[in-house]
């Protein structure tokens, strides 16, 4: 250290006037700034790049009904709390699987299409690859999103371990009308049936209208290959719909003349009301938002400024606006937004705000291109059944306490 | 940068606009192989209402007690009352009350979808590994677990899409969407 401080001093000795002195002076009371990661050699390079390690807690929520019994089935939950901007990091979208992540060789999978077409079809993989590919960003909602905000009392939990079934991403692939005019639709076909290669089978409906309108066979996410949990080699993406029909692992689309109706279009995936009997084939996600920041178990450190964040989206098409209330509604106005010019994407809002120090009533309410406006919590819980759990696009409301502690609360 | 460096680009420009303006009227590509309809057969498993596609074979509820009580009692309880997996039977006339019990029995609008979901997805740990029969008689199980069927009736290709659920005609369509409020 002595020889660092006279080759200082040397050094300066060379510069004349007044900075000179200053620099002398400085230079002599301490040794230069810098943290203990400035003064030695950084890390090599990694293939493959992982977060900060001061950013670990951040992840997946997981809610898993059947526990260690079947770890793969129910579902991980995007930490949308602790994310920011629109798209969201493929390690953390959000995963929904009935019966766990298939670890599937490209090679081995192949896509099968028939029933009502000219032409019975098998692809495999590599000629997937080959199709002149299109990118779009979606959002992905898995209809029951939410439901963890249905029960009786409001779950003191983070933002996304109720609100986290929704994701953001920029989707890389080909329209499925390429393969289904490729085998030749047959004037009866009225929709297909989507099946994927894990080991449930899971299979849904589609109209043919929606598979021939901007259904796409996804094969990058955010620029990479599709993880497993997200459907590699290949899934059904269709765009505004509810996540479950957007079949991960496709293995066989079959043109029909009728709904399959099977397990997850009928005794799942459909919206019970009070009278006993339930909607099905309900299929857009409708408008909706949450604020992520602040939110439940959050703590507001101090007075003063705090900007409220949050995710807006809608299945029919942009968001238009989103309002926010720092009063329980009494109150609201508009926040600007990010990316409010992409369909069916998620859509950034922020409002700036000066906390007092006073209880406040969080909310944040989105109105779609369409005029289709987020219901207040009372109003979506009296349409349904007591039971029901899909499609809950309800307000979502934080308070925050005079100690600066958000909680969730139903208002 | 050289002349002959901007020569170099300037054709390589024009090649890549020559062969977007190509391409836009080119055929679009076709790597599907056709398939037989006998490897189809194998991995065709939808079954839709009117029961197209079920395959040969038949059981009995009685039959189906004894693949029930080895692949499927351990996850939805005796008698179907579930724990931890999903309740199978009861609930029939639940539905408009503050605590309806979804099951097989008071819920599924269709017999043939017990049969397909079976079939695809169960048991958990070991899919695709029931008999056709075992299917059909645990099937059969169910339903009789329900009271919709006799404990003897027969579930076969032709008497398994005319059984009629309770709850049949419980779902209303939403497809075409309806205007919502």
């Amino acid at each position: 250290m002595k020889d660092r401080r006279l080759f200082l001093r040397r050094s300066a000795a060379v510069v004349s006037g007044a900075a000179a002195a200053a620099l002398v002076g400085r230079a002599s009371a301490e040794p230069l700034a810098g943290e203990p990661w400035e003064r030695v050699y950084g890390a090599g390079f990694t293939r493959y790049g992982q977060p900060s390690r001061f950013e670990q807690p951040v992840g997946r929520h997981f809610g898993q009904p059947y526990g260690e019994l079947a770890p793969g089935s129910g579902a991980a939950l995007s930490p949308i709390e602790a994310l920011e901007g629109i798209i969201t990091p493929n390690p953390v979208h959000f995963i929904r699987s009935h019966s766990g992540t298939p670890d599937i060789d490209p090679k081995a999978h192949r896509l099968y299409i028939h029933g009502l077409v000219d032409r019975p079809l098998r692809f495999s993989v590599d000629a997937l690859l080959h199709y002149p590919r299109i990118t779009r960003t979606y959002f992905l909602e898995c209809s029951g999103n939410s439901s963890r905000a249905l029960t009786p009392q409001p779950a003191q939990v983070p933002a996304g371990a109720m609100h986290g079934n929704i994701s953001c991403a920029e989707w890389t692939g080909f329209p499925l009308r390429m393969l289904l005019e490729e085998a030749g639709v047959r004037p009866q076909a009225k929709w297909i049936l989507a099946e994927g290669a894990d080991s449930a089978h899971m299979s849904r409906s589609v109209p043919l209208e929606k598979a021939l309108d901007d259904a796409v066979i996804a094969l990058y996410q955010n620029g990479e290959r599709l993880r497993p949990e997200q459907g590699y080699p290949l899934r059904l993406l269709l765009p505004g719909w509810e996540g479950n029909m957007s079949v991960k692992w496709l293995r066989r689309i079959k043109l029909t003349d009728e709904p399959t109706h099977t397990k997850d279009e009928t005794s799942k995936y459909t919206d019970a009301l009070p009278d006993g009997r339930a909607l099905q084939f309900t299929f857009e996600m409708g408008v909706k938002s949450v604020i992520t920041r602040p939110s439940s178990t959050m703590q507001l450190a101090e007075r003063g400024f705090q900007e409220i964040s949050g995710i807006a989206w809608s299945g029919a098409g942009r968001v238009r606006r989103v309002e926010v209330s720092t009063d329980g509604g009494k109150t609201w106005a508009e926040a600007a937004l990010t990316g409010a010019e992409r369909p069916r994407a998620l859509v950034r809002f922020r409002y700036p705000w000066q906390w007092n120090g006073g209880t406040a009533l969080l909310q944040s309410c989105a109105i779609d291109e369409k005029g289709n406006v987020q219901p207040v919590r009372r109003d979506w819980v009296a349409r349904y059944a007591p039971d029901a759990r899909f499609h809950n696009n309800s307000i979502v409301s934080w308070a925050v306490e005079t100690d600066g502690r958000v909680k969730h609360v139903y208002a | 940068m050289s002349t002959r460096s901007r020569i170099a680009i300037g054709t390589v420009l024009t090649l890549v606009a020559c062969a977007t303006a190509q391409r836009a009227d080119q055929p679009a590509p076709r790597y599907g192989e056709p398939v037989s309809a006998a490897e189809l057969a194998r991995w065709d498993i939808s079954i839709p209402p009117g029961g197209a596609g079920l395959p040969a074979g038949s059981g009995t509820a009685r039959e189906g007690l004894k693949v029930y009580e080895q692949h499927c009692l351990a996850c939805h309880g005796a008698k179907g009352v579930g724990k931890p997996a999903d309740a199978l039977a009861g609930g029939i006339g639940s539905l408009a009350t503050k605590t309806p019990l979804r099951t097989v029995g008071s819920y599924w609008p269709y017999s043939t979808t017990l049969f397909d979901y079976v079939r695809r997805a169960m048991p958990l740990n070991n899919p695709l590994s029931l008999s056709d029969a075992d299917v059909y008689a645990v099937s059969a199980y169910v339903l009789f677990l329900n009271g919709i069927i006799a404990e003897d009736t027969v579930m076969n290709a032709q008497t398994l899409p005319q059984v009629k659920m309770p709850n049949r005609e419980g779902f209303i369509s939403d497809w075409p969407p309806r205007p919502r409020n």
